[in-house]
């Protein structure tokens, strides 16, 4: 069967076999003959826009000039690729492309390598991109399913557009066609004022499959089913099509696994403070303010500018303002210190000296250098010449009141150490923002039966003797879901915790409390109110004798059932009714 | 007596977990509260047996004051759920008795809310110093 579906043909005096339905272009990648290509996308059917790999078809009374990325085999071809016809029609269509799209690149690089100078054609607009290559139409049609943009209009007016030039409902602002033009013809910024379904990213476009970060524990990508275009329209997959081992699957369900434990360790994290929240600082307003974490990504080697630390418009800032207490300290906002945030400004501004000539100003209310080596660093960052303004940044704004503001952020400050109230341009300004519980902390806490400080942090068995232990046996904690920390701190109490998780699950048997009630066989009268009221179930009733009887193992001790016993038979050892009366006289002696 | 001179004698059972705890942190952050207030440690709300309240009043004291965990909250799962129920009835059973319910009270403070118990106690405290002392009939017949 394979054999019938099977067909010889022979480029440029090669012979070869391909299946059916395999096109010229296919072929010859097959032979490893390069044919140029700018309009032809292997996920992309194919289109034969740009002509420019056509080749010469020869049969015994004529040859042929077509199109070798559409044109499917036939039994017996004969095909050349370099020969004079085939490659004097393509520089011709070369030369045409240029006319057509003059500042195309890529075309001025295929010109440059085909020994083309210039164009012989006239050139109506310098400034063109487009060779109206259709890969953005087809993305959008073929592998988005949105077909929010296509061809209009015909003859030398031809171009690609949204319906009437308008912005499009259609468009689900995937950016697949800004990622697939050759010429970037179309931008990101061009659909950046659309709907944008990459909201997490400011820094530039990221991919909806993506690895979280590069240091990322396990080092697996996932699909962000927000910005994924197969969630929105069904189509696409490119993904799953293009992997090889087929470890893609777009209908992959979360799914609950349950454990049997016995001990857990709470390490649930922190939330970055949204600084979007203080207006005035203008986070979200303003391209040139991000957040430290955001200028951890930008500063990070394999970050969307390789490590260079760039304004929005691709220049290297000049002065760089780091904001410290964004949204700790703050009666407003938080009142706690986050304490990571001194210490990680004063990195960033470490890092910009050795990165950039950049003068970088500081403006902290107290500089908290706690750790060790930290103040050391901090004396160290003073040598260097970072500009240390103490007072809280009241605004950032890009209202020029002189010329040289102009086009810049204009952060006012009080210095109280010269008390006056300052106004300095800067071309980026960093945003130190604090640490705070992640959002579902109180439903944690109330899963685990554990509390919460006001804060919403985990609280703490004892905040110096039992710092990494919960009020609940057997559950402990570690890092800044108990409060900020920095990384030496979350190290060390994670080492704490899972120590005396191990010692608990290691010993294999259990401490109980000599806390428990128990009940007087001679007092109880068997009425079994006890045992409907236990939380723990503890409790039973001994038929036999008549009487309920404690299960110490169960009892955790709370001695509810000894309040409730109508005769006093049930009783809490070392809170025995006898035992508190007795305190209640005492406290109560004149 | 006059009011001025009165100094009001307050019985607080607090639950280990949450309000004895909270107490604790009022203690360690030094809040200063009214000093009237005599506390008694249970290990939960709903170990506070009707008998105990009515042994404080008995003894003397001018008020009690029952605080537990926030609802949700009980170490013990619901402990603070019967102290609710108790306090409801018991609140009853004492008006009965001549005792004016203001005297008695039930509240939650959870082991962060020491500035919460700082203030209850001194409310607490400011309230019953107002009312006066216990009369066992309501101070009808004084």
């Amino acid at each position: 069967m394979s054999e019938e579906n099977k067909i010889k043909l022979t480029i440029n005096d090669k012979a070869i076999e391909v299946d059916e339905g395999t096109t010229i272009l296919q072929a010859a990648k097959a032979l490893d003959i390069d044919i140029p290509t700018l309009c032809y996308h292997p996920i992309l059917e194919p289109y034969a826009a740009c002509r420019v790999c056509v080749v010469e078809k020869i049969t015994e009374d004529k040859s042929e000039i077509i199109t070798s990325c559409n044109t499917k085999v036939k039994k017996g071809m004969v095909i050349k690729t370099d020969s004079e016809a085939a490659v004097g029609a393509r520089k011709m269509n070369i030369e045409l492309l240029m006319a057509q799209a003059p500042a195309a690149d890529v075309v001025q690089k295929l010109a440059q390598e085909m020994g083309i100078e210039k164009t012989r054609f006239a050139i109506a607009d310098p400034e063109e991109k487009c060779i109206l290559c259709g890969m953005c139409v087809r993305t959008c049609q073929q592998i988005v399913g949105a077909e929010a943009i296509s061809f209009i209009e015909r003859g030398k007016n031809r171009n690609v557009s949204t319906p009437f030039g308008e912005v499009s409902e259609a468009c689900i602002g995937c950016t697949a066609c800004a990622y697939i033009c050759p010429t970037e013809c179309i931008t990101f910024e061009d659909i950046k004022g659309r709907k944008v379904i990459h909201s997490e990213m400011t820094l530039g476009p990221s991919t909806a499959i993506r690895v979280p970060i590069r240091q990322a524990v396990p080092m697996v990508p996932f699909i962000d089913e927000e910005a994924c275009i197969h969630f929105k329209t069904g189509e696409c997959k490119v993904c799953a099509n293009l992997c090889a081992k087929e470890a893609i699957d777009h209908d992959m369900q979360d799914e609950e696994i349950e454990l049997d434990v016995g001990t857990v360790i709470l390490a649930t994290g922190y939330k970055e403070f949204d600084a979007s929240r203080i207006s005035a600082y203008g986070y979200g307003r303003f391209d040139n303010v991000i957040t430290g974490l955001e200028f951890e990504k930008l500063v990070n080697a394999s970050g969307p500018t390789g490590g260079k630390i760039l304004c929005a418009n691709g220049e290297e800032p000049k002065a760089v303002g780091i904001v410290h207490c964004v949204g700790s300290r703050d009666e407003r906002y938080n009142e706690y210190c986050s304490r990571v945030c001194c210490m990680y400004s004063l990195k960033f501004a470490h890092l910009l000296k050795e990165k950039t000539d950049a003068d970088i100003y500081d403006f902290y209310i107290d500089m908290r250098c706690f750790g060790k080596g930290y103040e050391e660093f901090y004396h160290r960052l003073l040598e260097e010449g970072t500009r240390f303004i103490r007072g809280r940044v009241s605004e950032i704004s890009d209202i020029a009141l002189s010329k040289e503001e102009e086009g810049k952020l204009i952060v006012r400050v009080e210095d109280t150490l010269i008390g006056a109230v300052r106004r300095i341009p800067m071309d980026m300004v960093i945003l130190s923002t604090g640490l705070e519980p992640s959002m579902d902390h109180n439903k944690i806490a109330k899963v685990f039966n554990i509390s919460c400080t006001q804060d919403t942090f985990f609280l703490e068995r004892h905040p110096k003797l039992a710092p990494s232990s919960t009020f609940t046996d057997g559950i402990f904690l570690a890092g800044s879901c108990q409060s900020p920390k920095d990384i030496p701190d979350t190290v060390a109490q994670a080492g704490a915790a899972a120590a005396e998780a191990l010692a608990l699950a290691d010993r294999g048997t259990f401490e109980l409390e000599p806390i428990t009630a128990e009940i007087d066989e001679d007092l109880c009268a068997g009425c079994q109110v006890c045992v409907n009221l236990c939380p723990f179930q503890a409790i039973t009733y001994d038929k036999e004798k008549g009487i309920s009887v404690v299960n110490d193992a169960l009892c955790k001790g709370c001695g509810t059932c000894v309040s409730a016993c109508p005769s006093g038979a049930s009783q809490q050892k070392h809170f025995r009714d006898q035992q508190i009366f007795a305190e209640i006289e005492g406290i109560l002696i004149e | 007596m006059s009011n001025e001179a009165f100094e009001p004698k307050l019985v607080g059972f607090l639950c280990t977990w949450c309000s004895y705890t909270g107490a604790d942190l009022a203690g360690t952050a030094r809040m200063a509260y009214a000093p009237n207030m005599r506390i008694i440690r249970v290990m939960c709300s709903g170990r506070v047996d009707p008998q105990f309240v009515l042994k404080a009043f008995k003894e003397g004291a001018d008020g009690v004051l029952i605080s537990g965990c926030h609802p949700g909250d009980c170490h013990y799962k619901e402990g603070n759920y019967n102290a609710l129920r108790r306090h409801r009835l018991l609140s009853k059973m004492l008006e009965q008795f001549g005792i004016e319910k203001e005297r008695f009270r039930l509240e939650w403070v959870s082991a962060a809310e020491g500035a919460k118990f700082q203030n209850v106690c001194n409310e607490f405290t400011e309230q019953i110093r107002e009312m006066g002392p216990l009369s066992w009939n309501g101070g009808k017949n004084e």
